[in-house]
C-alpha cells in the first residue's frame, strides 16, 4: 500500500479531512499506514537540487567532524551524551545520506529520519552558536522536515496542525466568529472591574494590532481579557483583526512551506487591510519567529520585514513601563527568589536579549531576579520547542529532554519561573507534572495586571470614591 | 623525480589550488539566495558585512568565542594547529626561497629558525592530540570516517617529512622530494575535499554572520555575542 487514506503525501485542506483525521485517536491508524508508505525518489530528490544550494550543501560538505557540538545540544546532554545526539551526527546521518543517496532512501531510513528530524532536535540553533564553521544544524534540521513533509513522514498531530493553518488560518478549528465571540465574552467578564474595556475589532488606522495565540481563544481566554486591560490601562489605540488574527504557525514546525506562506499572509493581508502603526503579538515564541522573523520571506517579501513594524510582546511592555504608560505599585514588586526562561525563538534567533530583563528590573524588588546559567542567547531550549511538546508519540523523549531546564531552574533556587513563550511555557509546567520540583510559572500579563497602578479615571466607580476619601 | 616535483608539478598544484578556491568562492556566494536561506542579504549590505566580519573574526581570536571557552583543551590544539598550519607554509625561509626562485617574489617575512621549529613541534603535537581525540572521545568518534583520516594524512604528512628533511634524519634529499610532493598533494586537495574548509571557513561563518546580523538580532540591534 504506497499512499494510505490518513497517511499520505497530500496536505489536509479540508474540514473534513482535519476531523477524518482527528478521529484516529493518537493516530494509531496514520502510523501503521506510515510503515507502509513508499517513497517518491524523483521528487525529493528534484526537490533537494532545487531546493538545497550552497549554504546547506557547504555545512554538510566542509563540518569537520569535530564534535564541538555536542556540548552545545540540550538534547545530547539530557541523553547523557549519547554520541548519537551529537548535532553533526544527527544531521549527517539523516539529511546529508538522503543527499548522498540521491533521495534513494527507503521507508525505513524515512522513519528514522523522521524520529530524529522532530524528536532529537527543536530548532532551537544553539549549536550553529559553538561550531567554529558557522554550521547552524538547526536550520538543516528545519529543512530536513521539509523534505519529512512532502514525502508523508510528519507526526501526526504536525499534519493536523498544518491543515488547521490551512482550512482556518489558525492552528485549531476556530473561526473569526469564534474567536470574537471569545474576545467580546471576556471583555463582559471583565468589564464591571475595568470600566470601559473594550474590544475594538476591524477599526482602521489604529496605533496597534494585536495578534494572538489560537491557544488563547481556546484554552486560556483569560489571556485574552489580560491583553485588553493592559492595551485599555495603557491608554492604547488598538485592534484585533476579525480575520489575520492568528500568529501562530504549527505550519512552520510541520515543514509545511505553502501552508507557512497562507498563514502569514492572512496576517499581512490584516495589516494591508487595516493600515495599523504597529503590529503586535502575544507572549510566544515561535509565533514570533513564524510571522515577523521568517515569514516575510515565504510570502517573497524582499525586504524580509512583515508590510508594517511587527513587535513582540515583551518589547511592548518594556516600552509601556519606559514610558510610564503602565506604572508598577512598588509595593506589589515580585519579592521571591524569580528567574526567567529566554525563549530561543526571540532572544537567540531575535535579538531580544534584554528586553525580558527590563520589565523585570521594573516588577521585581531588586535582589530576587536570578539568572538561569547559561542564559540569553546561550540559553538552552525549554524542552519542547519545535513541535516537540505537541508530539504524542514523542513524549517520552521530550520528557527525557525537559531535565537540562529542570537543572537549570533547580540550580537557581528560584520558585517562579516567569516564561513570556507558550512553548515555554508549556514545558515548563510539563516539567512541573513530571518532576515535581515546586515550582510555579507564569506569563508577564497576569504578573503585571497584579500590581499595576490603575489611574483613577479608569477605576470602577465605588473603587474612586474609596480612594478620594 | 625532484626537477618533475619543483616545476611543472608545482604549477599545477599551485594553479589548481588557487583557480579551485576562486571558482567555489564564487560558487558559494552565487549560491546564496535571499529566498532560500531566508537572509535579504542584499537589502541590508553594512548590516550584513558587520555581522560576517563579527562572526569570523571572533572566531579567529583564541577563547573569543563561548564556543572556544566551552572546550578550552580542544582550543589549544586547534590553534596550536593552525598557527603553524598557516604560518609555517608561507613564511617559512626556505619556502620564501623557493617562491623567490619559482614566482619570482616571496612573502612579507621569513619566520627565524627557532621560531620555525617551535611552531612546527607545536603543530605536530596539537594534530597528534586532534588524532588521539578523533580516537577516544565518542561523540567524536562516532562521526569519523575514512576522509576524514584520510585527511588528517594529508595534513600531517608535509609537517613529518619537513622536520625528517630539518633534522636531516637518514636521506636529507628523499625527505625533501618527500616533502614537497605532500605539500603539493595538499594543495591539490584543497579545492576538492574538507581541506576546502580553509577558505570555505570564511564563506560558511560570513554567511551565519549576515544571517544574525540581519535577519535574528542585527537589524533589532543587538549583536550575536558568539
Ligand atoms: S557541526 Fe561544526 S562543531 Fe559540529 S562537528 Fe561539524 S564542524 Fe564540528
Ligand atoms: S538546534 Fe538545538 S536541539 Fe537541534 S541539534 Fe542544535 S542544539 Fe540540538
Amino acid at each position: 500500500m504506497p499512499e494510505g487514506t490518513l497517511c499520505n503525501k497530500k496536505p489536509v485542506d479540508t474540514a473534513e479531512g482535519i476531523t477524518t483525521l482527528l478521529a484516529d485517536k493518537s493516530g494509531k491508524i496514520y502510523y501503521e499506514e506510515m510503515k507502509h508508505l513508499e517513497i517518491d525518489s524523483d521528487l525529493l530528490w528534484k526537490t533537494i537540487q532545487n531546493t538545497c544550494k550552497t549554504r546547506i550543501r557547504t555545512w554538510l560538505e566542509i563540518c569537520a567532524h569535530c564534535g564541538m557540538c555536542a556540548d552545545s545540544c540540550f538534547l545530547y546532554l539530557a541523553n547523557d551524551r549519547d554520541p548519537k545526539q551529537v548535532p553533526a551526527y544527527k544531521i549527517q546521518s539523516t539529511l546529508g545520506e538522503i543527499i548522498r543517496k540521491k533521495g534513494k532512501v527507503d521507508n525505513a531510513f524515512m522513519l528514522h529520519a523522521m524520529e530524529v528530524a522532530w524528536a532529537q532536535c527543536t530548532c532551537c540553533n544553539r549549536c550553529g552558536t559553538y561550531c567554529p564553521h558557522g554550521i547552524d544544524t538547526g536550520i538543516m534540521f528545519g529543512y530536513l522536515r521539509g523534505l519529512c513533509y512532502q514525502q508523508g513522514f510528519v507526526p501526526w498531530e504536525m499534519k493536523i496542525g498544518a491543515g488547521m493553518h490551512r482550512v482556518y488560518n489558525a492552528q485549531m478549528d476556530i473561526t473569526s466568529e469564534d474567536y470574537i465571540d471569545t474576545f467580546e465574552w471576556m471583555i463582559e467578564e471583565n468589564e464591571e472591574e475595568y470600566p470601559g474595556l473594550k474590544v475594538p475589532v476591524d477599526v482602521e488606522d489604529a496605533d496597534i494590532m494585536y495578534t494572538v495565540n489560537a491557544r488563547e481563544a481556546k484554552h486560556y481566554p483569560e489571556d485574552l481579557a489580560e491583553a485588553a486591560i493592559l492595551f485599555h490601562i495603557a491608554g492604547e489605540n488598538w485592534t484585533i483583526p476579525s480575520k489575520g488574527w492568528e500568529l501562530t504557525s504549527l505550519a512552520m514546525f510541520a515543514g509545511d512551506w505553502a501552508a507557512c506562506k497562507m498563514q502569514v499572509e492572512s496576517v499581512y493581508d490584516a495589516m494591508d487591510r487595516l493600515r495599523p502603526k504597529r503590529m503586535i503579538g502575544t507572549e510566544c515564541g515561535h509565533a514570533h519567529r513564524a510571522t515577523v522573523v521568517e515569514g516575510p520571506y515565504w510570502a517573497g517579501r524582499k525586504s524580509g520585514r512583515p508590510p508594517v513594524e511587527s513587535i513582540h510582546y515583551i518589547e511592548w511592555l518594556a516600552e509601556a513601563l519606559r514610558t510610564g504608560k503602565l506604572k508598577i505599585d512598588p509595593a506589589k514588586r515580585i519579592k521571591e527568589p524569580v528567574t526567567l526562561q529566554d525563549s530561543c525563538n526571540y532572544v537567540r534567533n531575535h535579538g531580544l536579549r534584554e528586553t525580558a530583563r527590563e520589565i523585570i528590573s521594573y516588577i521585581v524588588e531588586p535582589g530576587y531576579f536570578i539568572e538561569m546559567s547559561p542564559n540569553k542567547e546561550h540559553n538552552f531550549c525549554c524542552g519542547g520547542g519545535g513541535g516537540f511538546n505537541g508530539i504524542g508519540c514523542f513524549r517520552k523523549q521530550r520528557n527525557v529532554g525537559l531535565k537540562v531546564k529542570r537543572d537549570q531552574i533547580i540550580a537557581t533556587g528560584a520558585k517562579l519561573v516567569i516564561s513570556p513563550c507558550h512553548n515555554c511555557w508549556d514545558a515548563i509546567r510539563d516539567l512541573e507534572e513530571e518532576f515535581e520540583i515546586g515550582i510555579r510559572w507564569s506569563f508577564l500579563k497576569p504578573l503585571i495586571i497584579k500590581m499595576l497602578i490603575i489611574p483613577e479615571h479608569l477605576l470602577p466607580e465605588e473603587e474612586a470614591e474609596e480612594e478620594d476619601e | 623525480m625532484y626537477t618533475l616535483l619543483t616545476g611543472p608539478a608545482f604549477y599545477i598544484a599551485l594553479g589548481v589550488c588557487i583557480i579551485g578556491m576562486i571558482v567555489r568562492f564564487y560558487q558559494y556566494f552565487n549560491g546564496l539566495s535571499w529566498q532560500l536561506d531566508r537572509v535579504a542579504y542584499k537589502e541590508y549590505p553594512a548590516m550584513g558585512f558587520k555581522g560576517a566580519v563579527r562572526s569570523i573574526y571572533k572566531w579567529l581570536i583564541p577563547y573569543g568565542t563561548y564556543g572556544w571557552r566551552a572546550q578550552p583543551v580542544m582550543a589549544a590544539a586547534f590553534f596550536g594547529f593552525h598557527v603553524g598550519a598557516i604560518l609555517l607554509p608561507l613564511f617559512l625561509i626556505g619556502h620564501n626561497v623557493f617562491l623567490k626562485e619559482k614566482l619570482g617574489f616571496s612573502l612579507f617575512f621569513n619566520l627565524s629558525t627557532p621560531v620555525a621549529d617551535w611552531l612546527t613541534w607545536i603543530a605536530v603535537i596539537s594534530l597528534l592530540f586532534l588524532l588521539l581525540r578523533r580516537l577516544v572521545l565518542p561523540e567524536v568518534r562516532i562521526m569519523t570516517d575514512r576522509k576524514d583520516w584520510g585527511i588528517l594524512l594529508i595534513s600531517i604528512a608535509p609537517f613529518i617529512t619537513g622536520m625528517l628533511a630539518r633534522y636531516q634524519v637518514g636521506d636529507y634529499s628523499f625527505w625533501l622530494t618527500a616533502h614537497i610532493l605532500t605539500g603539493e598533494i595538499v594543495l591539490l586537495a584543497i579545492p576538492f575535499t574538507k581541506l576546502s574548509h580553509v577558505f570555505l571557513f570564511f564563506a560558511s561563518r560570513a554567511q551565519l554572520g549576515m544571517d544574525f546580523g540581519i535577519k535574528r538580532g542585527g537589524l533589532k540591534g543587538s549583536k550575536m555575542a558568539w
